[in-house]
């Protein structure tokens, strides 16, 4: 088994666990910040602020954190690799149709992780070791993270542009991501491979389309 | 129809290659690319200059010698064709043609177009048999194959050992060849017995020899002149999972 | 007349091997690995010798001119590989299957190597289905077969169009495995270049390495050549364009005898010529007459498309003259009807030299689909070759030059006369006779690998346990060496005008005109003129660019081109002395009324031995008389 760390397949291998992982991650993520959407941020405020005491989550983040770092980590140790492998280019850059996304996964990763740590510094890091107001409802209280996020896309319309484009950046990073993870954990076949091309389509539409809708929603409820 | 043809010249394995520049009149669309290039070398040595060296021999698709990547595509244009078998009716009047050799660490060139591809036969000798000797065989009949199981297994083992999977794949990989010979004889009653530590072996020395790894992109089935497909890296993958499971226990 | 001991073990004809096998000299286990094994070629004979000699534990060296062994020519078969194992319940048996090939050779082939090849048939199968090759399969997961010309029993197991290729492959990893125990160490991208004899026997073989252009020597107790047929010295033919006669000619000049050269088989169904340029002519199997049916406009110069000929307007000709074997008569009789009604004016195509392969009927019959299941492959090689669709339109075949029923003489032992050297598979004479039966080349380049050469090459190492093996640096590799040398520097040296290719075209030209699928007298005595010529003006004219210590593709040419010109002559001096027609070689002097092929057995019931005797003499005749006492010698009847 020791092997299966340093080879080829395990690298990949490490990379669809992990990538699966965040995957369902964005998931959670999704739903919490969907509740963006309705109300006037009392339903966010509640689930954001179960999030961070539930005692679970302080087990989770640290492997959250860990996930995307290996995620990132392999990411650019394969990549680095895999161009190693072929020292002298093509004149002709190849001409072969494939998706666009699958040859670019590492730029679309990267322009995640950008977006990432902007992202991070809005929120995490003030919610984390910054100071939120607080707010109260139903007699307890409360960070009120729903103005924070509202008070960013309030405050400059850049911002909402910038989340518009992490979520295109993560669209494409995810059509080929998803079923790709399936694939190099060896769950695919001919009949499969089809299906779960499509299932890596909605899956992108719904994720990225979410995460997009939220700075859409406050453009529209601020800027227009 | 007169081409123009942009082709890489190296004198040896050590030397420093550049694009050559030809022109070639009188080319007829029922010639083969492989006939349109002898025609150039036959040009070519009548004019005292060095001939184009390529490989190629079977002119059927099926020995694998040819490994000219044609235009930003390994054999050329066309689906499922090895180079011998694209004809120059896929080319226009006053085209420009840059042919290039199989890029890839592994695989270094010698000469001009012509590539060394003993990887693959070392990855062969690392576990793409059956381990049986000559007159051990039990009889052919004594083991039942689906018809399933024996047209897949073949499906695999179409594979020509071009190397175009590894020309057309973004990083140099191999998996595409690999997955192919362990499919095969992973989907065969006769070869399940060796069938993890072939995957092991296999895949080790694949890595070793300095290939990439597989990142989905689907470029090598697309080249890939037999048409066969990533379901197969798939089933690799999975092999070679179960057997690094079944090896640490 | 001692040189030609053809060493038939003595006894009934079915107990002949077994006894062989009992009886042989044996090597023990710890005595193998003193000895050397020299295999050049990786084909379908020659990998499986050198795999299963390194099994037995003899140190092998293995020698292919190509990157990879898995590139031989054989990988190109395609339709199917027979063995007589009666999977149909159809009558057939070891017998049935060794009558057909005696039969379909036209009685010029030795009866005891036959009746081995077919008696080790059924054991190549399951060798390889254990080694992973996919042959074809029922539903029932028993072995699926199909029909081949010229028999009347459905014996051919097969991998879809593809089964020389799976076939090979098989082999090819056997001798994988053998090179990753250490076994046997392989050698490519080298081509031989002699054959050393010292004290009489092979001791090794002169390479150049074709990436260096090094000169290398190799030493062995003994020399297996496997180097396949020389069918491209049409040029235009359906071998590999590599593929050459070059070994045979290097063990020829060394004093082994040569077999039969005349007796080149000429495909029926191949892609027709069509153009100046090309350089190979495609096979399309000969599984395809299973189902397709062969015609010509009843018309003379007809030119309405297939479509519009109605069928009371098509000459199904096979079908019309040999009504019990239809389009399935062996490949030497179709050859020749195609060609005689081209020849009156009835072919089709562009140039008239071609004859429809008409899956029309198939289709409607079995459906598009059953169809595809059998030959996808061949139609999509078909239509990417000449942008025509099978399943529409008839395909458009003529004969090409294929394979070659002759090859260096060997005895039982599959040695030449050359003690030490070996040939087995397509280079030597044996098992076809005037003519090969189809799916039978595989099956008998594989037996000679797997089941024979690994007994009588051990047969023969026996009494060499106590030799060593000699040093390269002995006078005999140096010599050998010298001449090699000396051969190379005098084709740069000719700095003429011509290319080797052009001269091979010519060559091909000559052949294909006056020694091909029909010869006499004049046309032969004329092309030995043509070819003289031919020779003095490529030793006087030829052209090689760059050097000999380099990667050098025209310096290969080159010395294949030499040995087809001095193989021409041998071929053309055979066909000149067999004065009947038999199997692939038609004297034009000897037909009957009908126009078939008559033999003359009274007089040629023979094989013709070649020996060399010098440069520009004359080769001597020998003959081995061919006894026939199993079978009835008959006039040849498909009809």
């Amino acid at each position: 088994m020791s092997k299966f760390f340093t080879s080829s397949i395990g690298q990949k291998f490490f990379m669809s666990i992990t990538g699966l992982f965040l995957m369902m991650f964005l998931c959670v993520h999704l739903i919490i910040n969907s509740l963006l959407l309705f109300g006037d941020g009392e339903l966010f405020n509640e689930a954001a602020n179960f999030m961070s005491s539930n005692p679970l989550m302080k087990v989770i983040e640290p492997i959250l954190a860990l996930g995307f770092i290996m995620h990132i980590i392999y990411a650019a140790y394969i990549t680095l690799k895999n161009r190693m492998a072929r020292p002298q280019a093509y004149k002709v850059v190849s001409k072969t149709k494939v998706s666009w996304a699958s040859k670019n996964m590492f730029i679309l990763g990267g322009l995640v992780l950008v977006f990432l740590v902007i992202h991070l510094a809005n929120f995490f890091w003030k919610i984390k070791f910054g100071t939120v107001a607080t707010v109260s409802a139903d007699g307890h209280e409360l960070h009120d993270v729903y103005s924070l996020v509202a008070g960013l896309f309030k405050g400059c319309l850049l911002y909402n542009v910038l989340y518009i484009l992490g979520a295109i950046f993560l669209f494409f990073h995810l059509t080929h991501g998803f079923w790709s993870a399936f694939q190099t954990i060896g769950w695919n076949n001919n009949k499969w491979i089809g299906r779960l091309k499509t299932i890596s389509y909605i899956y992108a539409i719904i994720i990225a389309g979410g995460f997009a809708v939220i700075p859409l929603y406050f453009i529209f409820k601020y800027f227009v | 129809m007169k081409i123009k043809l942009n082709i890489w010249k190296q004198a040896n394995a050590k030397a420093k290659g550049k694009f050559e520049k030809y022109e070639l009149d009188g080319v007829d669309a029922e010639m083969s690319f492989l006939e349109m290039l002898d025609s150039l070398n036959e040009k070519l040595i009548k004019e005292d200059k060095e001939p184009v060296a390529f490989e190629h021999d079977c002119h059927e698709a099926i020995c694998g010698c040819c490994s000219l990547y044609i235009n930003g595509h390994p054999h050329g244009p066309g689906n499922e064709t090895a180079t011998c078998q694209v004809h120059m009716r896929s080319f226009k009047d006053g085209d420009t043609i840059t042919v290039e050799p199989w890029r890839a660490k592994s695989f270094p060139v010698l000469k001009d177009l012509m590539v060394d591809r003993n990887a693959f036969d070392k990855i062969m000798a690392a576990g793409g048999f059956v381990s049986i000797d000559a007159g051990q065989a039990p009889d052919a009949n004594a083991n039942l194959v689906s018809k399933i199981d024996a047209d897949k297994a073949f499906d695999a083992a179409a594979c020509i050992g071009c190397g175009a999977c590894v020309a057309a794949c973004k990083n140099s990989s191999a998996m595409l060849f690999v997955s192919a010979k362990v499919s095969q004889l992973a989907l065969l009653p006769q070869g399940k017995v060796e069938a993890k530590r072939r995957a092991l072996n296999m895949v080790a020395k694949m890595d070793e020899l300095g290939f990439g790894s597989c990142t989905n992109t689907g470029a090598c089935e697309v080249e890939c002149p037999k048409g066969i497909g990533i379901d197969f890296i798939a089933k690799l993958n999975r092999e070679y999972l179960c057997a690094s499971i079944k090896e640490a226990e | 007349m001692s040189k030609l001991d053809a060493k038939i073990p003595e006894g009934p004809l079915a107990e002949k091997w077994t006894k062989y096998k009992a009886t042989q000299k044996l090597v023990s286990p710890n005595n193998r690995k003193k000895l050397d094994i020299i295999v050049v070629g990786t084909g379908i004979a020659g990998a499986p010798a050198a795999a299963s000699l390194a099994e037995m534990g003899y140190n092998v060296k293995v020698f292919c001119f190509q990157d990879s062994a898995r590139r031989a020519h054989s990988v190109a078969a395609q339709g199917g590989i027979n063995a007589s194992r009666n999977n149909k319940n159809d009558g057939d048996s070891t017998y049935r299957l060794f009558y057909d090939m005696i039969k379909g050779g036209d009685y010029r082939a030795r009866e005891a190597n036959v009746y081995r090849a077919a008696e080790v048939s059924s054991d190549i199968i399951d060798q390889l289905t254990a080694q992973g090759v996919p042959f074809a399969r029922e539903y029932g997961g028993t072995l699926a077969n199909r029909t081949f010309g010229g028999v009347q029993v459905s014996r051919t197991n097969y991998a879809q169009g593809q089964t020389g290729q799976q076939v090979l492959l098989g082999g090819y990893s056997a001798l994988k495995r053998q090179v990753a125990l250490g076994k046997a160490t392989m050698y490519s991208r080298q081509q031989m270049l002699d054959i050393v004899v010292i004290d009489g026997k092979a001791r090794g073989i002169i390479t150049r390495n074709l990436v260096s252009g090094e000169i290398e020597r190799h030493a062995a107790h003994a020399v297996v050549l496997a180097t396949g047929g020389y069918g491209t010295i049409y040029y235009l033919s359906t071998l590999a364009v590599q593929s050459n006669g070059s070994a045979a000619m290097q063990a020829f000049r060394k004093g082994a005898l040569f077999g039969n050269p005349s007796f080149i088989q000429i495909h029926p169904t191949c892609i027709p010529v069509l153009n100046e340029y090309q350089s190979k002519l495609t096979l399309m199997s000969e599984s395809l007459r299973n189902d397709g049916r062969i015609w010509v406009p009843k018309a003379e110069g007809d030119k309405r498309k297939p479509s519009e000929i109605p069928d009371e307007e098509r000459d199904y000709f096979l079908e019309r003259r040999y009504p019990a074997f239809g389009n399935l008569v062996p490949r030497d009789v179709a050859s020749r009807a195609s060609k005689e009604r081209c020849d009156n004016g009835f072919g089709v195509g562009k140039t008239g030299l071609a004859v429809y392969l008409d899956f029309r009927d198939a289709v409607a019959k079995q459906g598009k689909k059953v169809i595809k299941g059998k030959y996808g492959n061949l139609f999509d090689m078909y239509e990417k070759i000449t942008g025509e669709v099978p399943y529409e339109t008839p395909m458009m075949i003529y004969p090409a030059g294929h394979y070659t029923m002759g090859g260096l003489w060997v005895d039982y032992n599959l040695m030449t006369t050359i003690p030490g050297l070996f040939a087995i598979g397509e280079a030597n004479f044996s098992d076809h006779g005037a003519n090969r039966l189809g799916a039978s080349s595989l099956m008998q380049g594989a037996g000679d690998g797997y089941f024979i050469a690994p007994y009588t090459v051990s047969n023969y190492l026996a009494d060499e346990i106590t030799n060593k093996v000699p040093s390269t640096d002995s006078p005999e590799f140096v010599e050998a060496e010298n001449n090699a040398k000396a051969i190379l520097d005098k084709f740069l040296n000719i700095n003429g005008t011509q290319t080797a290719t052009s001269f091979h075209k010519r060559l091909g030209h000559i052949m294909w005109t006056y020694s091909g699928m029909q010869r006499n007298e004049e046309g032969l005595k004329k092309a030995l003129g043509m070819i003289a010529d031919l020779k003095k003006e490529f030793w006087s004219d030829l052209k090689i660019p760059g050097k000999t210590d380099e990667i050098n593709q025209e310096l290969e040419k080159a010395s294949r081109v030499a040995d087809f010109i001095d193989l021409a002559i041998l071929i053309v001096n055979d066909a000149l002395n067999r004065k009947e027609s038999c199997g692939a070689h038609f004297r034009e002097e000897s037909m009957t009324e009908g126009g078939e092929a008559m033999r003359i057995d009274k007089d040629y019931s023979f094989v013709a031995a070649w020996e060399y005797l010098g440069e520009d003499k004359e080769p001597k005749l020998h003959k081995e008389e061919l006894k026939f006492e199993n079978v009835e010698v008959k006039v040849r009847s498909y009809k």
